[in-house]
């Protein structure tokens, strides 16, 4: 039922899906891991952030707090009231989902813009003024695919493969036109 | 959705592209499916399987593939969506910091993420450091200042309008019907209804697409509501490439309401909660084996977006909080009054957003959508960027509210007044006089809280995806943060009233009002959507607080009695009443003393009700009759005379069957007898040869007796999914109640209106 760009952001998916899933396995960046020291104010030591890349065993505060703002015996004292936390991401994890949302954005983007804007210009030039004689319910109707029924009309005679996918894509179009009608016009589902 | 035919194997890619040849059995846009046979077709097909598995090894083989499908569309389904929903909490945490500045060396992360490997953050301030750019430091070179003040503010309501607007024009040209919440209208497709392409694929990549665009554009609205619609389009897309659930409507909402588990698992980070959400609020009919299956799909979905781990500390959502402080009876009445404010607040909203709803479907206002999106959106961004708690996006706020004030927090809602030689560990910080951060917060807290119930009203309903529980949880966390707060200064400045004497000592820590915080934000949420159990667990799955459980469930029962005093629908019921959905409630009462015949059509004075006879119409008769009335059904008759009910014959499945007949049998002419019996009737030679339909014949419908209570047939509509009834008196026919009518004379017993009711 997918039109050639539904079918085409289908496969994207579907690889940013794959992606995703082998990177479960990745070896950890060094730079994604980090023990996270929060150190509140002591007496009148200002309140300091220590990060660290530990493992999970040794990240607490003796090991992190490097330049141990206290001297001796008030270490301990310090160390009580800091909370250490061990954190973990996965930085590839991160830029392959923003580079592939990104992408499936910008493509929509322009099959958007193709459709609103240069597929009307492009068959008013191919196909000439006498082609757009529409019919009552289309007189005034600027919405995207309103020469939709006209090329379903002349593309049932042809049965190649390249009309077939035009032909899906005149009825996905049509369905979508049929929806906008009854969501935006009609105000009949989805108030 | 339109079904692409048998898409099992069978067929090569061509067939995929072509149009759908509608058979015998499928149903039409806007109607209602027929549960019962439906469940009689899934019976057929096990027992035909279950009788070829003893034939040979391969069918056997089939025959456990087909018990397995079940549970392989649940992993699909859990996995799925589980990497939908890390996907969109990745780019909604990239997408709502874009508003505010980049990060140069690799734009692809968040504020928090750039400056993750940083040594240069503060204690003030945790999220400075020099990579991280705001634009006016990009753009002019200033980071403080009036000028940089104003270009960020521009900059911000810049962004805001650009995300909106790519929104509003993606779903207006690609997918209309991805905006909304979806709950409602997945609410009533589980009821039966059928809404073809609204669990399309281009409906599910579009919704996911744009709620992205929508959350971090900073609008007052959620995704947790359009994350189940994205969901159940997951599970759509899965159970169509399985036949068992392709080719039977009645199995295939089984794996959507499984489906709607795993989106709100994934929304909350709630397993449990998201199948019990399941089974309260969105599914009609859920058999046991749903349950297990459900629950399995939501795991997946959970594990699955564990392992992609957006957020980077191994938690599912954002609003863990691991204190464990108890609470004190004493403390219930300010939780049950959190609940009552909950309540009328429910009450408030779904009062005015309906009347908002109503008027964007019946004026004006709604024939210009994009328009109002963007207005809404310049709004919202112009209102919101002054205020600290309303810039940053909702879920950081609500985290921040339900956060407890430990000595480490160095947000202004923490800054109390701190004794400097205290020597308590972290976790045990006792109650502080408040500072004057805490003041500015109260009121900047306080204004937000306004804000947000006056903005979220004019939001919920627009045509972009939209939901609404974390508004209403921000609206009840601002409010129960508030509260708390004055409860805990109040213990602590008065700690020798009666009230505070016994369980609140000096020096100790009696109040948290990150609790409030959240008990207000249950009882937000449940006083508009009015859920129950669901609402009491999800809330404890989200914060791990298994302590909170009976604050929690006092404040949500509150709400709800609160919320039911004024009216019983919860937002998504109005919902569905605002649109006429077809949707008999499982949960209404209906008490009246009516009978079926006060009810059943035709009514006095009324034509004669439209009638097939078992084998003396022609072909042409029956065009006529379906040409000139637009039932969906006819009962077929002995005859004329005796009003004797063979059976009954759906309108869809005549045309279909008479259609075939002219096309394909030799003979079959419009003089033609149409016949319903085994044999063919006695007719005179040289007529034409009669066209037999018992094939299509409901040779069991359903009827009552002219006498038998309207409880008891609402109740038979409800239990069966019937669509029609007969009614008879000593056998004879003597008229029809259509669900449309059963929901009609609903409206009317309860003083609505009952044209409302649009659907069949």
């Amino acid at each position: 039922m997918a039109a050639r760009g539904g079918g085409w952001a289908r496969l994207c998916s579907l690889l940013a899906l794959a992606a995703l899933a082998g990177l479960g396995a990745e070896a950890k960046n060094s730079q994604d891991v980090r023990c996270k020291c929060i150190c509140p104010p002591y007496k009148d030591r200002p309140g300091h952030i220590y990060n660290k890349n530990v493992s999970q065993k040794d990240c607490d505060c003796l090991h992190v707090v490097e330049p141990m703002p206290v001297a001796g015996p008030d270490v301990e004292a310090y160390c009580l009231r800091c909370e250490c936390k061990y954190e973990e991401r996965s930085s590839i994890t991160i830029q392959v989902t923003i580079i592939i949302y990104l992408s499936i954005l910008g493509l929509l983007l322009l099959y958007m813009v193709y459709l609103t804007l240069v597929e009307p210009i492009l068959k008013r030039r191919l196909f000439g003024h006498s082609q757009l004689i529409q019919s009552d319910e289309d007189i005034g109707d600027h919405q995207p695919f309103a020469n939709a029924h006209d090329v379903l009309a002349r593309s049932r005679s042809r049965a190649n493969v390249l009309n077939k996918v035009e032909y899906a894509q005149q009825r996905w179009k049509l369905q979508v036109q049929e929806q906008r009608k009854s969501v935006f016009d009609r105000h009949v589902v989805l108030s | 959705m339109v079904n692409a035919g048998d898409m099992n194997g069978s067929g090569n890619l061509m067939d995929f592209l072509d149009e759908p040849f509608p058979d015998v059995g499928t149903y039409e846009d806007f109607h209602t499916i027929d549960w019962l046979r439906e469940k009689s077709r899934d019976t057929d097909r096990h027992r035909k399987i279950t009788s070829k598995s003893k034939e040979s090894i391969w069918e056997f083989i089939k025959s456990l593939l087909d018990a397995w499908s079940g549970w392989v569309v649940m992993l699909l389904i859990g996995l799925l969506a589980g990497t939908l929903a890390g996907v969109i909490d990745l780019a909604v945490d990239w997408m709502t910091d874009l508003k505010e500045g980049v990060c140069l060396p690799a734009f692809w992360y968040s504020h928090e993420q750039c400056c993750w490997t940083s040594n240069e953050t503060t204690f003030e301030d945790r999220d400075k450091c020099p990579q991280w750019k705001k634009w006016s430091e990009l753009l002019v070179s200033q980071s403080e200042g009036a000028s940089a003040y104003i270009l960020n503010y521009f900059l911000y309501i810049m962004w805001a309008l650009c995300f909106a607007f790519l929104a509003v024009s993606l779903v207006r040209v690609f997918a209309p019907y991805a905006c909304g919440s979806g709950i409602p209208e997945i609410k009533t497709i589980l009821s039966g209804f059928i809404i073809r392409g609204y669990l399309g694929k281009w409906t599910l990549l579009i919704k996911t697409v744009t709620l992205v665009l929508v959350v971090s554009s900073g609008l007052s609205l959620g995704k947790e509501g359009p994350l189940v619609h994205v969901a159940c389009c997951c599970g759509n897309f899965f159970s169509s490439l399985f036949s068992k659930y392709s080719k039977n409507e009645g199995k295939r909402r089984e794996v959507l309401s499984a489906a709607a588990a795993a989106g709100v698992s994934v929304a909350f980070g709630a397993p449990i909660g998201g199948v019990l959400f399941s089974l309260e609020e969105v599914s009609y009919y859920f058999p046991l084996k749903t349950l297990w299956r459900s629950f399995f799909a939501a795991l997946v979905a959970a594990f699955t977006l564990r392992s992609i781990n957006p957020f980077g500390n191994s938690r599912l959502v954002l609003f863990y909080v691991e204190y464990h402080t108890p609470w004190y009876m004493a403390e219930l009445f300010p939780f049950i009054l959190l609940g009552v404010f909950g309540g009328l607040w429910g009450t408030l909203f779904i009062r005015c957003n309906i009347a908002w709803c109503r008027r964007r479907k019946t004026t004006r206002l709604g024939k210009y959508p994009v328009l109002e999106v963007i207005v809404i959106t310049a709004i919202t961004a112009i209102i919101a960027y002054p205020n600290p708690y309303t810039r940053r996006s909702t879920s950081e706020l609500i985290s921040e509210l339900f956060n407890d004030c430990g000595a480490l927090e160095s947000s202004q809602l923490c800054d109390y007044i701190n004794d400097p030689n205290m020597t308590r560990p972290v976790d045990d910080i006792p109650d502080r006089p408040a500072g004057p951060g805490v003041y500015t917060a109260m009121w900047q807290l306080a204004l937000a809280l306004v804000f947000k119930i006056v903005i979220t009203i004019f939001t919920f309903g627009m045509k972009i995806p939209s939901g609404l529980f974390i508004p209403s949880m921000a609206v009840g966390a601002m409010a129960g943060r508030m509260v708390g707060i004055g409860v805990e200064q109040l213990a602590y400045h008065h700690h020798d009233w009666i009230i505070f004497r016994n369980w609140c000592r000096p020096g100790a820590d009696c109040v948290t009002p990150g609790l409030y915080a959240m008990v207000g934000a249950a009882a937000c949420l449940g006083g508009v959507t009015r859920m129950t159990v669901s609402l009491v667990v999800i809330m404890f799955e989200l914060t791990g607080g298994l302590e909170y459980i009976v604050p929690l469930m006092a404040a949500a029962v509150t709400s709800k009695w609160v919320a039911d005093a004024f009216g019983k629908e919860g937002i998504y019921e109005a919902h569905i009443h605002l649109n006429g959905y077809p949707f008999l409630d499982v949960k209404d009462e209906f008490t009246h003393r009516t009978l079926a015949t006060d009810v059943m059509r035709p009514r006095r004075g009324e034509a004669p009700l439209s009638v097939l006879t078992q084998d003396s119409m022609t072909v042409e008769d029956v065009e006529t009759l379906i040409k000139e009335t637009d039932y969906n059904g006819f009962p077929v008759v002995v005859s004329k005379d005796s009003e004797r009910l063979i059976g009954f014959a759906q309108r869809r499945e005549l045309i279909l069957a008479i259609k075939n007949a002219r096309q394909r049998q030799d003979g079959v002419v419009s003089n033609s007898i149409v016949y319903f019996t085994e044999d063919p009737p006695e007719l005179p030679p040289n007529s034409p040869h009669p066209l037999k339909l018992r094939r299509i014949l409901n040779l069991s419908p359903f009827t009552v007796t002219d006498h038998t209570p309207m409880e008891t047939v609402v109740d038979i509509f409800r239990k069966l999914g019937l669509r029609q009834c007969l009614v008879t008196r000593s056998g004879r026919l003597l008229g029809i109640i259509t669900k449309k009518d059963v929901l009609r004379h609903m409206a009317q017993m309860a003083n609505q209106d009952p044209e409302s009711i649009m659907f069949n």
